[in-house]
C-alpha cells in the first residue's frame, strides 16, 4: 500500500527495550520473563514504604553499550520521576531519563545507507504487567484487574529516533537494525513476541509541497515488525482519508489491533499529560568515568553493518544483499568467511550459508568450518552437483558434523564424465528437435527443459551448470 | 536493684558487667509506661511480649559469654515511621494502619546488632507532617511537663518516650525540625545529623532529600551513643556518604570549647515570633559558651529568611510524589470502589488527614507544568543560596548557634486553625535541612512559664565531632 500521489509520511518511532542484567534496576530480584507471577519481587520493586533504589551498574554498562554502538555521546545524566497513577506501577511514579538522559545524539545507518537520527537512548525502569479480566482487555470495563510485579523495576533503555523514515519499509528496515544491534551488543535479547522490545510509531502525514509536519499520531501495542509495517501504512493512509475529506487528524495514542489490521482510538491527548516530573531524589546524578566511557567504545562487538561488509567483500556480494543480513543475523558470517579464506567460492558459500545452512541456524553455528569449506570445494570444482551439495550439507547439519566426502561416497554422488554427459545431451536433443529449435531461436524459457531432460536420463547426477554450458557449446558448433 | 541506671550508657555498662539483667531494664521501663502512657499517648505500639524477648536472648547471649554491644539492654522507642519486621508502622496514618513491613529498616538492624531493645512505635504527626503531633490519625501526643501542651512534633512520641523515662533513647526522622522542635519542647537532646550519615532504608519517606533519622536522649552522651550506633555508609541508600564518619568519644564529650569559633544567626535570633523568655535564654547559653573560651560573635546567614518558604514547596512537592503509593492497590487501607479512579479517590479521601492532603495538593501544584519554575524551580535555588550562605558563615565560625524553637511548648489547638503559625515553629530548623548540615537542639533552661528551652548547635557537613563539643559545653552549664 502506499499513499496517494502528493502525500508524504513522517514516521518517528519510540523503541523500549528490556536490557539483558541478571537483576533489576533498581534491586536485587531476578530479571527473568516467564516465571510464576510475583515471585520476582522485593520491598523495593514492589515500592513499599521506606524502600529505596540502588542503580545496577550492569544496566549502565548496558545502556551505554546501546548508546556508543548508535554513535551517542555519552553523557553525565540524571534521574527523575514521572508522576502518574497505574495499578501496574507501584510507586505511581516511574524512575525514567528526563531532560539529562546518558545517550544523545545519535544515528543509524540502515542497510541501503539510509540515515536515521537517533534523538536519545535512556534508562529507564520497566512497570508490572496488568491482565484486565472481563470488557475488552483494558482497564475500563474490566471487572477486575490482575497485576504481576515480576517485571516491575525490569531495567529498559527507551531509543526515541528522529521523525526521519518516510515509508513503512524504512521503519521495518530501523526496527530489524536496531534489533540486530541490540543482540549483537549483549544489550537485549530483542523479543519482540515477548515483549522484550516494545515498538511506538508516531506517525504523521503532510503534502508533499510543504515542509511542516502534520498533526502526528502515536501507535502502541505493534508486537512484530510485520505488524508495524502494516500498522503504519493503515494508519497514514487513515490520516490522508480524514485531510482529504475535509476532516483533521487529532493528536492521540492509538492502539494497533493484529485481527482487525487497525488502529484504534486510545487516549487523546490535545494537551500534553503533565507527569510532574522532578529530579529523583533517593539517587545521586550518574556521571560515568571517561575511562568506563572509553573502555565500553573499545570492548564494543562488532557490529552488524560492520560485519556485513565484511561477508559482502569476502564474497563479492552487496552489502544490502538478502543473503548477506541473513548470514550476519543468524551468526553464520563467520563459517562463511572461514570458509573462504581457506580457499572456498565465496559465492557458493554464501548461498549455501543463506539457504541450507541458515535452515539450521544452530546447527550451522556449530558446523565445521573445515567440513563446510571440503563441500563448497566439492561442488565449485564439479566433484558434486549443487543438488548433491544440499544433501551433503543436511546429513553434516543433522548428524552435527562427519566427513563430507565419505558422505559424497556413500551417495555415490561422483563428478559425471564429460563424454558421458555429452553423449545424454546429445540423445536429448535429437528426441527433441522442436524444443531444440527454439532453443537456438534464442527461447531461453526451454533451458529447463532441456536440463530437467538431462536430468531424468542421468539419474540427477548431472551438474545444471554443465548441461547448460553443454547446450550453449552446440548452439555455437 | 536499689540505684537503677537511667542513662543508655549507664544501663549498657551495668548490663555488660552484670549488675543488672536487661529483663530488669525491661521491666523498668515497662512499668514506666504502664505508669503514664494512658495520660501521655507517646506510643502507638507498647512492643512488651517483643521487648521481654530480646531481653531473655540478650541476657542468654551474655550467660553464654557472648560480647556485648554497646547499648546491651538498652530499651529504646522507634518513631512509627520506621519499619519494623511484622510489627505494624503506620506513620500515625489511617492508610497504613494494620500493614506490617516485611523487612526492618536499617538503623532498626543497627540498634538490635548493638544490643538494644525496641520498646515501643511511638506517634507522630501523621507522615511525619506537624510541629505538634496533633495530626496524629491516632490522638495527639501531651507533653510531660504539661499535659496541656504540645510536645512538639513531628517526633512528638520519640521525644516524650525519652523525657517521660519510657526509655533512655529513641530514634526520630526530622525533615524540617522534626528532631529539635520536639526535644527542645520536652527538655530532651535532640540530634538532626548530616544528611548522608544515617541510612534513610526504612524510614517512610516524607521529603527524601530533607528526611534524616536521628536520636534523642536524655543527655549528649547517650545521644552520642546512640549516633555512633545508627551511623555509618548503608548500600541500600544511594545517598549514603560512603567516606569516612567520625565516632563521638570523650574528647568531643568533654565539651572543650575554648578558642572554638561560634557564630550567632542574627536573622534566626531576631526573627518573628521569638519570644523573650527564649531569647534571654538563648543569651544566657552564648554567655556561657564564651565564657567557657569560645569567640562568639553575631553574624549574618542572609538567605536563611527564606528557608521557611522554600521549604514548604520543596518538601510537599517531594511528598506529593513519596506519598502516591498510598493507592489502595497493594497495600493498607482501600475503599471499594466501581472503577479505580474512584477507589484511588475514596481510598485517600478517607485515609490521609488534612495536613496531609494539604501538602499533596501544595506539592502537586508546585510541580505542575506552568507553575514549576515559579515554585519548585525557585525553591531550588533558594535552597542553594542558602547552603552557600552556610557555607561562607562555616569559613569564620566553626559552629553556629540559634534557638531551636520560637517558643516553649504551647496549648493545644493555639496553632491548628492557623498553618502558617505553625509552620513557623521550625523557622529555625528548617535551615539544616535544606543545606543537609547536622544540628543538635540542647535543654538550656526554662521559660517564664516553667517550661524547657532548646538552644541548637549548627554545624557544617559531617561537622558532627564540633557539634558535640559544643552542645557538651552548653549541657554542662546548663541552669
Amino acid at each position: 500500500m502506499t499513499l496517494p500521489d502528493g502525500w508524504v509520511m513522517v514516521i518517528g518511532l519510540e523503541v523500549h527495550c528490556e536490557l539483558k542484567t541478571a537483576t533489576k534496576l533498581f534491586c536485587g530480584c531476578p530479571n527473568m520473563f516467564g516465571d510464576e507471577p510475583n515471585t520476582n519481587i522485593c520491598p523495593t520493586c514492589l515500592g513499599l514504604p521506606g524502600s529505596l533504589p540502588v542503580l545496577n551498574e550492569n544496566a549502565v554498562e548496558l545502556a551505554m553499550r546501546i548508546g556508543a554502538a548508535l554513535n551517542c555521546d555519552i553523557l553525565a545524566s540524571t534521574f527523575h520521576r514521572k508522576n502518574y497513577f497505574y495499578p501496574d506501577m507501584p510507586k505511581d511514579y516511574q524512575v525514567s531519563q528526563y531532560d539529562e538522559p546518558i545517550n544523545l545524539n545519535g544515528r543509524l545507518d540502515l542497510p541501503d545507507g539510509f540515515r536515521v537520527g537517533v534523538t536519545r537512548a535512556h534508562i529507564e525502569e520497566d512497570t508490572g504487567k496488568s491482565t484486565h479480566v472481563g470488557g475488552d482487555g483494558r482497564i475500563h470495563g474490566a471487572t477486575h484487574s490482575l497485576v504481576d510485579y515480576n517485571r516491575s523495576g525490569v531495567p529498559l533503555v527507551e531509543i526515541v529516533s528522529e521523525p526521519d523514515m518516510r515509508t513503512a519499509d524504512q521503519a521495518r528496515a530501523y526496527v530489524t537494525e536496531l534489533r540486530a544491534i541490540l543482540v549483537a551488543t549483549g544489550a537485549s535479547d530483542g523479543r519482540m513476541e515477548e515483549g522484550s522490545m516494545r515498538v511506538d510509531a508516531n506517525i504523521s502525514v503532510r503534502r508533499s509541497e510543504t515542509d511542516e509536519f502534520g498533526t502526528r499520531c502515536e501507535i502502541k501495542n505493534v508486537n512484530s515488525i510485520r505488524s508495524l509495517g502494516r500498522a503504519i501504512e493503515y494508519e497514514a493512509a487513515r490520516q490522508v482519508g480524514l485531510i482529504e475529506a475535509g476532516d483533521r487528524v487529532i493528536q492521540q495514542t492509538r492502539h494497533w489491533n493484529e485481527q482487525q489490521g487497525r488502529t484504534i482510538t486510545g487516549r487523546v491527548k490535545e494537551d500534553a499529560d503533565d507527569y510532574r516530573y522532578f529530579l529523583e531524589p533517593d539517587l545521586v546524578p550518574l556521571d560515568p568515568s571517561p575511562e568506563w566511557i572509553a573502555s565500553v567504545r573499545s570492548e564494543l562487538a562488532v557490529l552488524p553493518a560492520t560485519r556485513r561488509e565484511a561477508v559482502a567483500a569476502a564474497t563479492g556480494a552487496d552489502a544490502s544483499a538478502t543473503a548477506v543480513a541473513t548470514v550476519v543475523d543468524l551468526e553464520l558470517d563467520q563459517l562463511v568467511l572461514g570458509a573462504v579464506a581457506a580457499g572456498a567460492d565465496g559465492r557458493i558459500a554464501l548461498a549455501r550459508a543463506s539457504n541450507e545452512v541458515a535452515a539450521d541456524a544452530e546447527g550451522g553455528r556449530g558446523l565445521d568450518v573445515a567440513a563446510f569449506t571440503a563441500v563448497i570445494a566439492m561442488e565449485s570444482a564439479s566433484e558434486i552437483t549443487a543438488t548433491q551439495a544440499k544433501t551433503v550439507l543436511g546429513e553434516l547439519l543433522a548428524d552435527g558434523g562427519g566427513d563430507p566426502e565419505a558422505i559424497a561416497a556413500k551417495h555415490g554422488f561422483e563428478a559425471m564424465d564429460g563424454s558421458v554427459l555429452d553423449s545424454v545431451v546429445d540423445k536429448v536433443i535429437a528426441a527433441n528437435p522442436n524444443e531444440w529449435q527454439r532453443y537456438k531461436d534464442g527461447d531461453a524459457k526451454v533451458t529447463g527443459f532441456f536440463v530437467g531432460q538431462v536430468m531424468k536420463a542421468t539419474g540427477g547426477k548431472a551438474d545444471g551448470k554443465a548441461v547448460t554450458a553443454a547446450l550453449v557449446a552446440r548452439t555455437k558448433a | 536493684m536499689s540505684e537503677s541506671p537511667t542513662t543508655a550508657i549507664d544501663i549498657a555498662a551495668a548490663v555488660r558487667d552484670g549488675r543488672v539483667t536487661a529483663a530488669e531494664v525491661v521491666e523498668t521501663h515497662l512499668a514506666a509506661i504502664d505508669a503514664r502512657e494512658a495520660e501521655l499517648h507517646a506510643c502507638n505500639a507498647v512492643l512488651a511480649d517483643e521487648a521481654r524477648a530480646a531481653a531473655g536472648r540478650g541476657d542468654a547471649a551474655r550467660a553464654a559469654g557472648a560480647t556485648l554491644g554497646p547499648l546491651a539492654g538498652v530499651p529504646v522507642a522507634l518513631k512509627d515511621n520506621m519499619c519494623t519486621r511484622g510489627i505494624p508502622t503506620t506513620c500515625s496514618s489511617k492508610i497504613l494502619e494494620g500493614w506490617r513491613p516485611p523487612y526492618d529498616a536499617t538503623v532498626v538492624t543497627k540498634l538490635q546488632e548493638a544490643g538494644a531493645i525496641v520498646i515501643a512505635k511511638t506517634n507522630l504527626d501523621e507522615f511525619a507532617m506537624g510541629s505538634s503531633t496533633e495530626n496524629s490519625a491516632f490522638g495527639p501526643t501531651k507533653n510531660p511537663h504539661d499535659v496541656t501542651k504540645v510536645p512538639g512534633g513531628s517526633s512528638g512520641g520519640s521525644a516524650v518516650a525519652v523525657a517521660a523515662g519510657f526509655a533512655p533513647i529513641s530514634l526520630g526522622s526530622d525533615t524540617g525540625g522534626s528532631i529539635r522542635q520536639p526535644a527542645a519542647l520536652c527538655g530532651v537532646v535532640g540530634l538532626k545529623p548530616t544528611y548522608g550519615t544515617v541510612s534513610r532504608y526504612g524510614l517512610i519517606a516524607f521529603a527524601s532529600s530533607l528526611d534524616q533519622i536521628g536520636p534523642f536522649g536524655a543527655t549528649i552522651a547517650d545521644a552520642a551513643a546512640t549516633y555512633n550506633v545508627i551511623a555509618g555508609h548503608d548500600p541500600r541508600d544511594s545517598t549514603s556518604y560512603a567516606g569516612a564518619m567520625a565516632t563521638i568519644g570523650a574528647a568531643e564529650l568533654a565539651g572543650d570549647v575554648s578558642g572554638m569559633r561560634v557564630g550567632i544567626i542574627s536573622e534566626l535570633v531576631g526573627a518573628e515570633g521569638i519570644a523573650d523568655d527564649v531569647k534571654r535564654r538563648f543569651t544566657e547559653a552564648a554567655d556561657a559558651l564564651s565564657a567557657a573560651g569560645a569567640k562568639v560573635e553575631e553574624t549574618s546567614v542572609p538567605a536563611c529568611v527564606y528557608g521557611l518558604s522554600a521549604y514548604y514547596l520543596i518538601a510537599p512537592a517531594e511528598a506529593s510524589s513519596n506519598l502516591a503509593r498510598y493507592d489502595g492497590v497493594r497495600y493498607g487501607l482501600r475503599i471499594e470502589a466501581d472503577n479505580i479512579t474512584d477507589m484511588y479517590t475514596q481510598t485517600r479521601t478517607a485515609g490521609f488527614g488534612p495536613e496531609v492532603k494539604r501538602r499533596i495538593m501544595l506539592g502537586t501544584y508546585a510541580l505542575s507544568a506552568g507553575y514549576y519554575d515559579a515554585y519548585y524551580g525557585k525553591a531550588l535555588k533558594v535552597r542553594s543560596l542558602i547552603a552557600r550562605d552556610f557555607a561562607a558563615a562555616y569559613e569564620k565560625f566553626d559552629v553556629l548557634l540559634s534557638p531551636t524553637a520560637p517558643t516553649t511548648a504551647f496549648g493545644f489547638g493555639a496553632k491548628t486553625d492557623n498553618p502558617l503559625a505553625m509552620y513557623l515553629s521550625d523557622v529555625c530548623t528548617i535551615p539544616s535541612n535544606l543545606c543537609g548540615d547536622p544540628a543538635i537542639s540542647v535543654p538550656f533552661g526554662t521559660g517564664d512559664d516553667g517550661l524547657p528551652v532548646g538552644v541548637q548547635v549548627l554545624a557544617p557537613a559531617l561537622g558532627e565531632p564540633a557539634l558535640f563539643r559544643a552542645a557538651a559545653a552548653l549541657e554542662g552549664s546548663a541552669p
